[in-house]
Protein backbone atom coordinates (compact mmCIF):
# COMPACT_ATOMS: atom_id res chain seq x y z
CA UNK A 1 0.00 0.00 0.00
CA UNK A 2 1.94 3.07 -1.21
CA UNK A 3 1.23 6.67 0.94
CA UNK A 4 -0.67 9.18 -0.72
CA UNK A 5 1.36 10.80 -3.69
CA UNK A 6 2.99 14.21 -2.87
CA UNK A 7 0.63 16.93 -4.16
CA UNK A 8 3.57 18.87 -5.60
CA UNK A 9 7.45 18.63 -5.61
CA UNK A 10 10.18 20.20 -7.81
CA UNK A 11 13.43 19.96 -7.68
CA UNK A 12 16.38 22.51 -8.46
CA UNK A 13 14.85 24.59 -10.68
CA UNK A 14 16.98 26.78 -12.78
CA UNK A 15 16.15 29.49 -15.36
CA UNK A 16 17.30 31.97 -17.10
CA UNK A 17 16.20 34.82 -19.45
CA UNK A 18 18.84 35.31 -21.94
CA UNK A 19 22.24 36.03 -20.29
CA UNK A 20 19.89 36.35 -16.94
CA UNK A 21 19.89 33.79 -14.76
CA UNK A 22 16.92 34.30 -12.51
CA UNK A 23 16.30 30.41 -10.54
CA UNK A 24 19.64 29.17 -9.35
CA UNK A 25 18.14 26.01 -8.69
CA UNK A 26 15.47 26.25 -6.09
CA UNK A 27 13.16 23.12 -4.85
CA UNK A 28 10.00 23.03 -3.21
CA UNK A 29 8.19 20.18 -1.47
CA UNK A 30 4.26 20.65 -0.72
CA UNK A 31 2.65 17.58 1.78
CA UNK A 32 -0.99 17.89 1.59
CA UNK A 33 -2.36 20.66 3.62
CA UNK A 34 0.96 22.35 3.16
CA UNK A 35 0.72 26.20 3.23
CA UNK A 36 3.85 27.51 1.51
CA UNK A 37 4.48 31.16 1.15
CA UNK A 38 7.45 32.74 -1.21
CA UNK A 39 8.84 36.40 -0.04
CA UNK A 40 11.43 38.51 -1.22
CA UNK A 41 11.78 41.74 -2.62
CA UNK A 42 10.52 42.50 -6.21
CA UNK A 43 12.93 40.93 -9.11
CA UNK A 44 13.70 37.91 -6.62
CA UNK A 45 12.28 35.58 -8.64
CA UNK A 46 9.65 34.17 -6.45
CA UNK A 47 6.60 35.02 -9.44
CA UNK A 48 8.84 33.21 -11.91
CA UNK A 49 9.47 29.97 -9.66
CA UNK A 50 5.77 29.72 -9.03
CA UNK A 51 5.49 30.36 -12.87
CA UNK A 52 7.41 27.47 -13.10
CA UNK A 53 5.48 24.97 -11.51
CA UNK A 54 2.40 25.37 -13.94
CA UNK A 55 4.49 25.40 -16.81
CA UNK A 56 3.34 29.33 -17.81
CA UNK A 57 7.12 29.82 -17.91
CA UNK A 58 9.45 26.98 -18.77
CA UNK A 59 12.63 25.92 -16.15
CA UNK A 60 15.65 25.33 -18.25
CA UNK A 61 16.49 22.76 -15.45
CA UNK A 62 14.99 20.98 -12.87
CA UNK A 63 12.30 18.07 -12.36
CA UNK A 64 8.63 18.62 -11.06
CA UNK A 65 6.29 16.14 -9.97
CA UNK A 66 2.72 16.00 -9.49
CA UNK A 67 0.79 13.78 -7.19
CA UNK A 68 3.49 11.47 -7.78
CA UNK A 69 3.56 11.75 -11.78
CA UNK A 70 6.99 13.21 -13.19
CA UNK A 71 6.74 16.01 -16.26
CA UNK A 72 8.57 14.54 -19.03
CA UNK A 73 10.89 17.15 -20.85
CA UNK A 74 12.65 16.76 -24.19
CA UNK A 75 15.34 18.94 -25.65
CA UNK A 76 14.47 20.95 -28.97
CA UNK A 77 16.13 23.63 -31.21
CA UNK A 78 14.53 26.26 -29.08
CA UNK A 79 15.11 24.70 -25.34
CA UNK A 80 13.75 22.57 -22.89
CA UNK A 81 10.13 21.75 -23.68
CA UNK A 82 7.38 19.56 -22.00
CA UNK A 83 7.78 16.07 -23.82
CA UNK A 84 4.10 15.33 -23.72
CA UNK A 85 1.79 18.81 -23.71
CA UNK A 86 -1.34 16.14 -22.89
CA UNK A 87 0.77 15.45 -19.92
CA UNK A 88 1.27 19.23 -18.86
CA UNK A 89 -2.74 20.07 -19.39
CA UNK A 90 -3.79 17.08 -17.15
CA UNK A 91 -1.09 18.77 -14.52
CA UNK A 92 -2.25 21.89 -14.55
CA UNK A 93 -5.90 20.78 -14.17
CA UNK A 94 -4.71 19.60 -10.79
CA UNK A 95 -2.97 23.06 -9.96
CA UNK A 96 -5.04 25.91 -10.42
CA UNK A 97 -4.17 29.52 -10.42
CA UNK A 98 -5.06 32.67 -8.97
CA UNK A 99 -3.28 36.08 -10.65
CA UNK A 100 -2.35 38.58 -9.21
CA UNK A 101 -4.39 41.12 -12.27
CA UNK A 102 -7.58 38.23 -11.52
CA UNK A 103 -7.28 37.33 -15.43
CA UNK A 104 -11.27 36.14 -15.24
CA UNK A 105 -12.71 35.44 -18.66
CA UNK A 106 -14.19 38.86 -19.66
CA UNK A 107 -16.77 38.04 -22.10
CA UNK A 108 -18.56 35.42 -19.50
CA UNK A 109 -20.23 36.11 -16.89
CA UNK A 110 -18.76 35.21 -13.41
CA UNK A 111 -21.36 31.67 -13.29
CA UNK A 112 -19.50 31.00 -16.97
CA UNK A 113 -16.20 31.94 -15.47
CA UNK A 114 -16.72 29.35 -12.82
CA UNK A 115 -17.93 26.20 -15.11
CA UNK A 116 -15.55 27.12 -17.88
CA UNK A 117 -12.79 24.68 -16.88
CA UNK A 118 -14.62 22.13 -14.83
CA UNK A 119 -16.90 21.43 -18.03
CA UNK A 120 -14.90 21.36 -20.91
CA UNK A 121 -11.16 20.38 -19.39
CA UNK A 122 -12.42 18.19 -16.85
CA UNK A 123 -15.42 17.05 -18.40
CA UNK A 124 -18.27 17.42 -15.72
CA UNK A 125 -21.81 17.82 -16.92
CA UNK A 126 -23.35 21.55 -16.90
CA UNK A 127 -25.59 20.81 -14.07
CA UNK A 128 -23.24 19.62 -11.52
CA UNK A 129 -20.72 22.41 -12.20
CA UNK A 130 -23.36 25.16 -11.60
CA UNK A 131 -24.27 23.41 -8.17
CA UNK A 132 -21.12 23.62 -7.40
CA UNK A 133 -20.32 26.71 -8.77
CA UNK A 134 -23.32 28.13 -6.56
CA UNK A 135 -21.69 26.68 -3.38
CA UNK A 136 -18.19 28.48 -4.19
CA UNK A 137 -19.69 31.69 -4.89
CA UNK A 138 -21.98 31.17 -1.55
CA UNK A 139 -18.26 30.64 0.12
CA UNK A 140 -16.77 33.45 -0.79
CA UNK A 141 -19.92 35.82 -0.68
CA UNK A 142 -20.55 36.69 -4.05
CA UNK A 143 -23.71 34.36 -4.45
CA UNK A 144 -25.46 37.77 -6.15
CA UNK A 145 -22.91 38.59 -8.29
CA UNK A 146 -23.40 35.18 -10.60
CA UNK A 147 -24.71 36.57 -13.13
CA UNK A 148 -21.86 39.81 -13.25
CA UNK A 149 -19.23 40.50 -16.05
CA UNK A 150 -16.46 41.08 -14.75
CA UNK A 151 -15.83 44.14 -15.29
CA UNK A 152 -19.03 45.37 -13.51
CA UNK A 153 -17.30 44.39 -10.28
CA UNK A 154 -14.58 45.33 -7.99
CA UNK A 155 -11.38 44.41 -7.78
CA UNK A 156 -11.99 42.26 -4.67
CA UNK A 157 -14.69 40.98 -5.55
CA UNK A 158 -12.93 39.53 -9.31
CA UNK A 159 -10.54 38.26 -7.12
CA UNK A 160 -13.00 36.27 -5.18
CA UNK A 161 -14.24 35.10 -8.37
CA UNK A 162 -10.95 33.89 -9.16
CA UNK A 163 -10.33 31.78 -6.04
CA UNK A 164 -13.74 30.30 -6.76
CA UNK A 165 -12.82 29.47 -10.42
CA UNK A 166 -9.95 28.18 -9.16
CA UNK A 167 -11.35 25.98 -6.51
CA UNK A 168 -14.16 24.48 -9.11
CA UNK A 169 -11.04 22.39 -10.35
CA UNK A 170 -10.72 21.00 -7.12
CA UNK A 171 -7.21 21.45 -7.45
CA UNK A 172 -4.47 19.18 -5.64
CA UNK A 173 -2.57 22.65 -5.08
CA UNK A 174 -3.80 26.41 -5.15
CA UNK A 175 -1.13 28.76 -6.39
CA UNK A 176 -1.58 32.41 -5.79
CA UNK A 177 0.53 35.23 -7.35
CA UNK A 178 0.52 37.95 -5.12
CA UNK A 179 -3.20 37.85 -4.99
CA UNK A 180 -3.95 40.61 -3.37
CA UNK A 181 -1.04 43.50 -4.73
CA UNK A 182 -3.51 44.79 -7.63
CA UNK A 183 -6.27 45.35 -4.76
CA UNK A 184 -7.09 48.94 -3.07
CA UNK A 185 -6.36 47.81 0.29
CA UNK A 186 -9.98 48.21 1.91
CA UNK A 187 -10.43 45.21 -0.36
CA UNK A 188 -7.35 43.07 0.67
CA UNK A 189 -9.38 42.23 3.42
CA UNK A 190 -12.08 40.24 2.08
CA UNK A 191 -9.35 38.21 0.24
CA UNK A 192 -6.94 37.45 2.80
CA UNK A 193 -10.05 36.46 4.37
CA UNK A 194 -11.39 33.64 2.05
CA UNK A 195 -7.66 32.35 1.93
CA UNK A 196 -7.16 32.36 5.35
CA UNK A 197 -10.58 29.62 5.76
CA UNK A 198 -9.37 27.68 2.38
CA UNK A 199 -5.86 27.50 4.65
CA UNK A 200 -7.58 26.03 7.64
CA UNK A 201 -9.83 23.63 5.86
CA UNK A 202 -6.36 21.94 5.21
CA UNK A 203 -6.28 22.85 1.47
CA UNK A 204 -2.23 22.54 -0.31
CA UNK A 205 -1.77 26.37 -0.99
CA UNK A 206 1.71 27.65 -2.18
CA UNK A 207 1.07 31.94 -2.06
CA UNK A 208 3.63 34.30 -3.51
CA UNK A 209 2.65 37.39 -1.42
CA UNK A 210 3.47 40.47 0.49
CA UNK A 211 1.59 40.08 3.27
CA UNK A 212 3.78 39.67 6.30
CA UNK A 213 0.69 39.12 8.52
CA UNK A 214 -0.87 36.05 6.48
CA UNK A 215 2.30 34.31 5.89
CA UNK A 216 3.28 34.55 9.59
CA UNK A 217 -0.77 32.97 10.53
CA UNK A 218 -1.56 31.10 8.11
CA UNK A 219 2.17 28.93 6.32
CA UNK A 220 3.41 26.15 7.47
CA UNK A 221 6.79 27.57 5.61
CA UNK A 222 8.03 30.80 4.23
CA UNK A 223 10.68 30.66 2.09
CA UNK A 224 13.01 33.64 1.54
CA UNK A 225 14.28 34.62 -1.97
CA UNK A 226 16.77 36.62 -3.26
CA UNK A 227 18.42 37.00 -6.31
CA UNK A 228 16.97 33.50 -7.09
CA UNK A 229 17.87 31.87 -4.68
CA UNK A 230 16.65 30.51 -1.45
CA UNK A 231 18.11 32.53 1.67
CA UNK A 232 16.14 31.37 4.72
CA UNK A 233 13.30 28.74 5.07
CA UNK A 234 11.87 27.34 7.73
CA UNK A 235 8.36 27.53 10.14
CA UNK A 236 7.19 31.42 9.90
CA UNK A 237 8.24 31.16 13.60
CA UNK A 238 11.83 31.20 12.90
CA UNK A 239 12.14 32.71 9.52
CA UNK A 240 9.87 35.80 10.26
CA UNK A 241 10.63 36.01 14.26
CA UNK A 242 14.10 35.50 14.55
CA UNK A 243 15.41 36.01 10.95
CA UNK A 244 19.29 34.82 11.06
CA UNK A 245 20.31 36.70 7.31
CA UNK A 246 21.24 40.17 7.40
CA UNK A 247 19.13 40.78 4.25
CA UNK A 248 16.05 38.89 5.93
CA UNK A 249 16.26 41.68 8.49
CA UNK A 250 16.35 44.37 6.13
CA UNK A 251 13.65 43.03 4.21
CA UNK A 252 11.09 42.59 7.22
CA UNK A 253 12.20 45.92 8.80
CA UNK A 254 9.25 48.56 8.81
CA UNK A 255 10.16 50.48 6.05
CA UNK A 256 8.51 53.99 7.23
CA UNK B 1 -52.37 42.37 -54.15
CA UNK B 2 -54.53 43.97 -56.69
CA UNK B 3 -55.36 47.25 -54.90
CA UNK B 4 -52.12 47.22 -53.95
CA UNK B 5 -50.82 47.41 -57.94
CA UNK B 6 -53.84 49.88 -58.52
CA UNK B 7 -52.86 52.06 -55.68
CA UNK B 8 -48.61 52.01 -56.86
CA UNK B 9 -50.43 52.84 -60.96
CA UNK B 10 -52.47 55.79 -59.09
CA UNK B 11 -49.26 57.06 -57.68
CA UNK B 12 -47.52 56.49 -60.73
CA UNK B 13 -49.66 58.21 -63.17
CA UNK B 14 -48.28 61.23 -65.01
CA UNK B 15 -45.01 59.84 -64.25
CA UNK B 16 -42.96 58.80 -67.32
CA UNK B 17 -39.83 56.99 -65.85
CA UNK B 18 -40.61 55.10 -62.79
CA UNK B 19 -43.28 53.05 -64.58
CA UNK B 20 -44.23 49.49 -63.21
CA UNK B 21 -41.46 48.14 -65.58
CA UNK B 22 -38.68 50.36 -64.45
CA UNK B 23 -39.50 49.74 -60.73
CA UNK B 24 -39.35 45.97 -61.55
CA UNK B 25 -35.75 46.52 -62.91
CA UNK B 26 -34.63 48.22 -59.50
CA UNK B 27 -36.29 45.43 -57.73
CA UNK B 28 -34.15 42.86 -59.74
CA UNK B 29 -31.44 45.07 -58.89
CA UNK B 30 -31.98 44.76 -55.18
CA UNK B 31 -32.36 40.92 -55.41
CA UNK B 32 -29.12 41.03 -57.52
CA UNK B 33 -26.91 43.28 -55.07
CA UNK B 34 -28.34 41.42 -51.93
CA UNK B 35 -27.61 38.15 -52.99
CA UNK B 36 -23.98 38.95 -54.29
CA UNK B 37 -23.39 41.04 -50.98
CA UNK B 38 -24.96 38.76 -49.02
CA UNK B 39 -22.80 35.24 -50.31
CA UNK B 40 -19.60 37.25 -50.54
CA UNK B 41 -19.92 38.32 -46.73
CA UNK B 42 -21.03 34.84 -45.79
CA UNK B 43 -18.20 33.00 -47.55
CA UNK B 44 -15.19 35.55 -46.93
CA UNK B 45 -16.51 35.18 -43.32
CA UNK B 46 -16.09 31.83 -43.08
CA UNK B 47 -12.58 32.15 -44.95
CA UNK B 48 -11.37 34.47 -42.74
CA UNK B 49 -12.03 32.59 -39.30
CA UNK B 50 -8.99 29.95 -40.12
CA UNK B 51 -7.14 32.78 -42.21
CA UNK B 52 -7.19 35.23 -38.93
CA UNK B 53 -5.68 32.42 -36.99
CA UNK B 54 -3.10 31.19 -39.16
CA UNK B 55 -2.02 34.82 -39.78
CA UNK B 56 -0.68 34.99 -35.72
CA UNK B 57 0.52 31.71 -36.32
CA UNK B 58 4.36 31.49 -35.72
CA UNK B 59 5.38 28.78 -38.61
CA UNK B 60 6.82 31.29 -41.57
CA UNK B 61 5.37 28.74 -43.97
CA UNK B 62 1.48 28.96 -42.84
CA UNK B 63 2.06 33.16 -41.98
CA UNK B 64 3.51 34.22 -44.60
CA UNK B 65 1.30 33.30 -47.70
CA UNK B 66 -1.53 34.29 -45.63
CA UNK B 67 0.20 37.80 -44.88
CA UNK B 68 1.19 38.01 -48.95
CA UNK B 69 -2.75 37.64 -50.39
CA UNK B 70 -4.07 40.20 -47.50
CA UNK B 71 -1.23 42.26 -49.21
CA UNK B 72 -2.03 41.98 -52.54
CA UNK B 73 -6.02 42.11 -51.95
CA UNK B 74 -6.10 44.95 -50.08
CA UNK B 75 -3.25 47.15 -51.80
CA UNK B 76 -5.00 46.90 -55.20
CA UNK B 77 -8.86 48.30 -56.51
CA UNK B 78 -11.77 46.03 -56.14
CA UNK B 79 -12.28 47.00 -59.78
CA UNK B 80 -8.92 45.77 -60.64
CA UNK B 81 -9.46 42.51 -59.10
CA UNK B 82 -12.73 42.16 -60.72
CA UNK B 83 -11.52 43.08 -64.09
CA UNK B 84 -8.74 40.64 -63.64
CA UNK B 85 -10.47 37.29 -62.44
CA UNK B 86 -13.84 38.15 -64.89
CA UNK B 87 -11.91 39.13 -68.38
CA UNK B 88 -8.52 36.96 -67.13
CA UNK B 89 -10.32 33.48 -67.06
CA UNK B 90 -11.16 33.70 -70.29
CA UNK B 91 -7.54 33.31 -71.01
CA UNK B 92 -6.37 30.54 -68.86
CA UNK B 93 -5.77 27.77 -71.50
CA UNK B 94 -8.69 25.09 -72.28
CA UNK B 95 -10.86 26.60 -69.46
CA UNK B 96 -13.45 27.05 -72.54
CA UNK B 97 -13.71 23.60 -72.59
CA UNK B 98 -14.56 22.50 -69.20
CA UNK B 99 -17.41 22.39 -66.63
CA UNK B 100 -16.38 25.39 -64.92
CA UNK B 101 -16.54 27.67 -68.17
CA UNK B 102 -20.72 27.39 -67.55
CA UNK B 103 -20.46 29.05 -64.24
CA UNK B 104 -17.63 31.58 -65.32
CA UNK B 105 -18.97 32.84 -68.69
CA UNK B 106 -21.49 34.92 -66.90
CA UNK B 107 -20.76 37.95 -64.83
CA UNK B 108 -22.00 36.70 -61.21
CA UNK B 109 -19.46 34.31 -60.52
CA UNK B 110 -16.60 35.94 -61.09
CA UNK B 111 -17.77 38.85 -59.37
CA UNK B 112 -18.72 36.84 -56.54
CA UNK B 113 -15.26 35.66 -56.39
CA UNK B 114 -13.62 38.93 -56.19
CA UNK B 115 -16.20 40.26 -53.81
CA UNK B 116 -14.87 37.14 -51.61
CA UNK B 117 -11.38 37.13 -51.63
CA UNK B 118 -11.45 40.84 -51.28
CA UNK B 119 -14.07 40.59 -48.30
CA UNK B 120 -11.56 37.69 -46.73
CA UNK B 121 -8.49 39.33 -47.05
CA UNK B 122 -9.92 42.68 -45.14
CA UNK B 123 -12.39 40.74 -42.70
CA UNK B 124 -8.43 38.06 -41.53
CA UNK B 125 -7.19 41.62 -40.79
CA UNK B 126 -9.55 42.90 -38.93
CA UNK B 127 -10.17 39.74 -37.11
CA UNK B 128 -6.28 39.09 -36.48
CA UNK B 129 -6.41 42.54 -34.91
CA UNK B 130 -9.06 41.01 -32.56
CA UNK B 131 -7.24 38.00 -32.01
CA UNK B 132 -3.85 39.63 -31.34
CA UNK B 133 -5.36 41.90 -28.61
CA UNK B 134 -6.78 39.60 -26.82
CA UNK B 135 -5.91 39.72 -23.17
CA UNK B 136 -2.65 38.59 -22.15
CA UNK B 137 -3.68 37.33 -18.98
CA UNK B 138 -7.18 35.64 -20.24
CA UNK B 139 -4.77 33.57 -22.27
CA UNK B 140 -2.51 32.73 -19.56
CA UNK B 141 -5.83 32.11 -17.23
CA UNK B 142 -6.87 29.69 -20.27
CA UNK B 143 -3.70 28.02 -20.42
CA UNK B 144 -3.30 27.25 -16.65
CA UNK B 145 -6.54 26.22 -16.50
CA UNK B 146 -5.13 23.32 -18.61
CA UNK B 147 -7.03 23.90 -22.05
CA UNK B 148 -5.15 22.78 -25.07
CA UNK B 149 -4.68 25.22 -27.57
CA UNK B 150 -7.57 24.47 -29.66
CA UNK B 151 -10.23 24.67 -26.78
CA UNK B 152 -8.76 28.12 -25.54
CA UNK B 153 -9.01 29.49 -29.15
CA UNK B 154 -12.85 27.96 -29.25
CA UNK B 155 -13.84 28.96 -26.22
CA UNK B 156 -11.53 32.16 -25.17
CA UNK B 157 -10.03 33.72 -27.71
CA UNK B 158 -12.69 33.58 -30.56
CA UNK B 159 -15.66 34.33 -28.24
CA UNK B 160 -14.13 37.55 -26.66
CA UNK B 161 -11.93 38.38 -30.19
CA UNK B 162 -15.13 38.40 -32.60
CA UNK B 163 -17.26 40.57 -30.06
CA UNK B 164 -14.50 43.33 -29.87
CA UNK B 165 -14.17 42.84 -34.06
CA UNK B 166 -18.28 44.01 -34.28
CA UNK B 167 -17.61 47.50 -34.82
CA UNK B 168 -14.91 47.08 -37.66
CA UNK B 169 -16.70 44.68 -38.90
CA UNK B 170 -20.08 46.54 -39.45
CA UNK B 171 -18.41 49.20 -41.53
CA UNK B 172 -16.23 46.27 -43.56
CA UNK B 173 -20.30 44.98 -44.55
CA UNK B 174 -21.18 48.71 -45.12
CA UNK B 175 -17.89 49.09 -47.54
CA UNK B 176 -18.76 45.89 -49.37
CA UNK B 177 -22.57 47.04 -49.43
CA UNK B 178 -21.41 50.09 -51.24
CA UNK B 179 -18.65 48.44 -53.34
CA UNK B 180 -20.63 45.87 -54.38
CA UNK B 181 -22.03 49.01 -56.87
CA UNK B 182 -18.69 48.27 -59.56
CA UNK B 183 -20.36 45.20 -60.31
CA UNK B 184 -22.54 46.77 -62.74
CA UNK B 185 -19.54 47.45 -65.00
CA UNK B 186 -19.21 44.08 -65.60
CA UNK B 187 -22.71 43.83 -67.01
CA UNK B 188 -24.15 42.71 -63.90
CA UNK B 189 -28.00 44.23 -63.15
CA UNK B 190 -27.09 44.96 -59.72
CA UNK B 191 -28.91 48.04 -57.97
CA UNK B 192 -26.17 50.37 -59.98
CA UNK B 193 -26.72 48.49 -63.12
CA UNK B 194 -30.70 48.99 -62.96
CA UNK B 195 -30.15 52.71 -62.44
CA UNK B 196 -27.61 53.11 -65.27
CA UNK B 197 -30.27 51.88 -67.79
CA UNK B 198 -33.20 53.61 -66.23
CA UNK B 199 -30.48 56.67 -66.72
CA UNK B 200 -29.40 55.05 -70.83
CA UNK B 201 -33.18 54.78 -71.61
CA UNK B 202 -35.10 58.27 -69.95
CA UNK B 203 -31.76 60.41 -69.92
CA UNK B 204 -32.86 61.25 -66.33
CA UNK B 205 -29.64 61.39 -64.18
CA UNK B 206 -31.14 62.85 -61.21
CA UNK B 207 -33.66 60.55 -61.07
CA UNK B 208 -32.42 57.42 -61.51
CA UNK B 209 -29.09 57.67 -59.71
CA UNK B 210 -31.43 59.61 -56.54
CA UNK B 211 -33.76 56.72 -56.76
CA UNK B 212 -30.88 54.10 -56.50
CA UNK B 213 -28.96 56.30 -53.56
CA UNK B 214 -32.39 56.22 -51.59
CA UNK B 215 -32.50 52.53 -51.79
CA UNK B 216 -28.62 52.35 -50.36
CA UNK B 217 -29.33 54.67 -47.90
CA UNK B 218 -32.02 52.42 -46.69
CA UNK B 219 -30.08 49.16 -46.75
CA UNK B 220 -26.92 50.82 -45.01
CA UNK B 221 -29.25 52.23 -42.17
CA UNK B 222 -30.68 48.45 -41.58
CA UNK B 223 -27.13 47.27 -41.16
CA UNK B 224 -26.13 49.93 -38.89
CA UNK B 225 -29.20 48.96 -36.61
CA UNK B 226 -28.55 45.45 -36.94
CA UNK B 227 -24.71 45.57 -35.84
CA UNK B 228 -25.89 48.29 -33.12
CA UNK B 229 -28.47 45.76 -31.89
CA UNK B 230 -25.88 42.83 -32.28
CA UNK B 231 -23.25 45.22 -30.35
CA UNK B 232 -25.56 46.38 -27.38
CA UNK B 233 -26.32 42.46 -26.53
CA UNK B 234 -22.83 40.77 -27.78
CA UNK B 235 -20.26 43.50 -26.14
CA UNK B 236 -22.46 44.03 -22.56
CA UNK B 237 -20.08 42.27 -21.08
CA UNK B 238 -17.13 45.50 -21.72
CA UNK B 239 -19.66 48.24 -20.38
CA UNK B 240 -18.74 49.39 -16.28
CA UNK B 241 -21.35 48.87 -13.83
CA UNK B 242 -24.42 51.22 -13.56
CA UNK B 243 -25.22 51.67 -17.04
Amino acid sequence: MAATPIPLEVRNIKKRFGDTEVLKGLSLKAEKGDVITLIGASGSGKSTFLRCMNLLEQPNEGDLIVHGEDIRFKMTKHGREPADWKQVVDMRAKLSMVFQSFNLWAHMTLLENIIEAPIHVLGKSRKDAVAHARELLERVGLADRADYYPAQMSGGQQQRGAIARALAMDPEVMLFDEPTSALDPELVGDVLKVMRDLAKEGRTMIVVTHEMAFARDVSTEVIYLHQGQVEEAGPPDEVLGNPKSERLKQFLAPKH
Amino acid sequence: MESLTTWIEGLLANNDIFTLQTLSYYGEGLTTTVQLVFLSLIIGLILAVPLAIGRGSKHQWIKMPIFFYCYVFRGTPLLVQLYLIYYGVVFIEGIQDTWLWVILEKPFVPALIAFTLNTAAYTTEIFRGAIKSTARGEIEAARAYGMSWWLMMRRIVLPSAFRRALPAYGNEVIFMLHASAIASVVTIMDLTGAARFVYARFYAPFDAFLFVAAIYLCLTFSILYLFRYLEKRLLAHLKPSGQ
